[in-house]
């Protein structure tokens, strides 16, 4: 259970939105929706703690998040708008930072990159490195899943597998707190409207 | 952190030119200065170790534009700020990454360029021992600067510019170290003094870089 009350938030000299209040249970799945610039990055930055807020507290489980950044980390796989991809390495070596070769042989069958495992990451195109940063969420164990805008330059096949891996990890108890402006395959997802 | 070390290495195999390019840049700086100076070896003996380690200094400065900016740009530091490392221990990865990629190579280069300049045989082994601290130390104070500097426009401007006058106590006593063996003195005050600095910039340098690496996601 993930509990926001009365969250602000300035990016420069701009308040980008305050006073949200939400809370997502267990199992349960939030949609940020909103214009540009509404603030749903910033959100997601701040549910991760990237970001700290300007008011307001965020509680998992009834503790605060924020006084332990470092243990809230742990809680959190956060898949940003950008991909985190080293050219250099290969589609294996890129993940190897983040799991054992075993759950990483997983995690890419799972978005169907396994064939391509030893290919330097810079031959992928923009839906496959999408899919390779989609696969770090496979490989993590962390309850909260914070996802900006996570299915574009999918195709439809990839956003089924990805629809798959939400549910499997749903089942598990983890939540999914995404923002987008594509229709994700999330069941029963609750939306949150950002002004 | 040695899974953050390893990824480092990883990555500096796989852009070897940029890795080599720091060592060439100190081989070549040291190599011009027989060339403006003329080979006379008293001459060339006198100026060595302040030629040696004022071409190590700007050439470690040069991998420190992207130790860390190529990570912001792709969003890899927001993973990992978001791994349970503490933000300090990545930034010790990262300066460690610096120093076995750039420092130990310009050590290893360091030997042979002091011969070449004619540096009294007896002052190398105080030379390169100043070499390993100072290093270390550019690769600590190295860190922080790219930390603090990430995100602004001009960063790989500002930063040399916040590194020198950090780097000044490190480039005197090592300079004087040399000095002080090829005079036929111990090196061992200013030897001991570089050790404290070093000692000293391990803390300050990493809980600056940690924080400033925090704001920088902000």
């Amino acid at each position: 259970m993930l509990e926001a009350d009365g969250l602000a938030a300035f990016r420069g000299e701009r308040l980008v939105f305050e006073k949200l209040r939400f809370s997502v249970p267990a199992g349960g799945a939030m949609l940020l929706v909103g214009p540009n610039g509404s603030g749903k990055s910033t959100l997601l930055r701040l549910l991760a703690g990237l970001v700290r807020p300007m008011a307001g507290g965020l509680r998992w489980h009834g503790e605060d998040t924020l006084a332990d950044l470092q243990l809230h980390a742990t809680r959190v796989s956060y898949l940003g708008h950008q991909d985190a991809i080293k050219p250099g390495l290969s589609v294996m070596e890129n993940l190897r930072f983040w799991g054992e070769p075993a759950a990483i042989a997983a995690a890419l069958e799972a978005v169907d990159l396994a064939r391509l495992a030893d290919l330097p990451a810079r031959m992928l195109s923009a839906g496959q490195k999408r899919r390779l940063a989609v696969s770090r969420l496979a490989l993590s164990a962390a309850p909260i899943w914070l996802l900006d805008e996570p299915t574009l330059g999918l195709d439809v096949k990839a956003v089924a597998r990805f629809g798959a891996l939400l549910a499997t990890h749903r089942n598990r108890g983890g939540l999914v707190i995404a923002a987008t402006h594509l229709p994700l395959p999330l069941q029963g997802a609750v939306e949150f409207a950002l002004a | 952190m040695i899974r953050l070390l390893i990824r480092e290495m990883r990555l500096s195999v796989r852009h070897g030119g940029d890795t080599i390019a720091a060592v060439l840049f100190f081989v070549l700086v040291t190599a011009l200065f027989p060339l403006a100076i003329g080979p006379a070896p008293e001459t060339l003996g006198r100026i060595a170790p302040g030629v040696i380690w004022v071409a190590a200094l700007l050439a470690a400065l040069l991998p420190l534009d992207r130790l860390l900016g190529a990570d912001l740009e792709d969003g890899s530091l927001d993973l990992l700020l978001l791994s349970g490392l503490h933000p300090a221990a990545i930034a010790a990865g990262k300066a460690a990454a610096h120093w076995l990629v750039t420092g130990l190579p310009l050590l290893v280069a360091a030997a042979p360029l002091a011969l070449m300049l004619r540096l009294p045989e007896e002052a190398i082994p105080a030379l390169l021992a100043g070499l390993l601290a100072g290093t270390l130390a550019l690769s600590l104070l190295g860190t922080a600067a790219a930390a603090l500097v990430l995100g602004a426009r001009r960063g790989g401007v500002l930063m040399p510019l916040l590194i020198l006058p950090l780097a000044a106590p490190v480039l005197i006593f090592g300079v004087a170290a040399a000095d002080a063996a090829s005079g036929g003195m111990t090196p061992r005050p200013h030897l001991l003094l570089l050790g404290a600095f070093l000692a000293g910039t391990v803390p300050l340098a990493l809980g600056a870089a940690g924080a400033a690496l925090r704001g920088a996601a902000e």
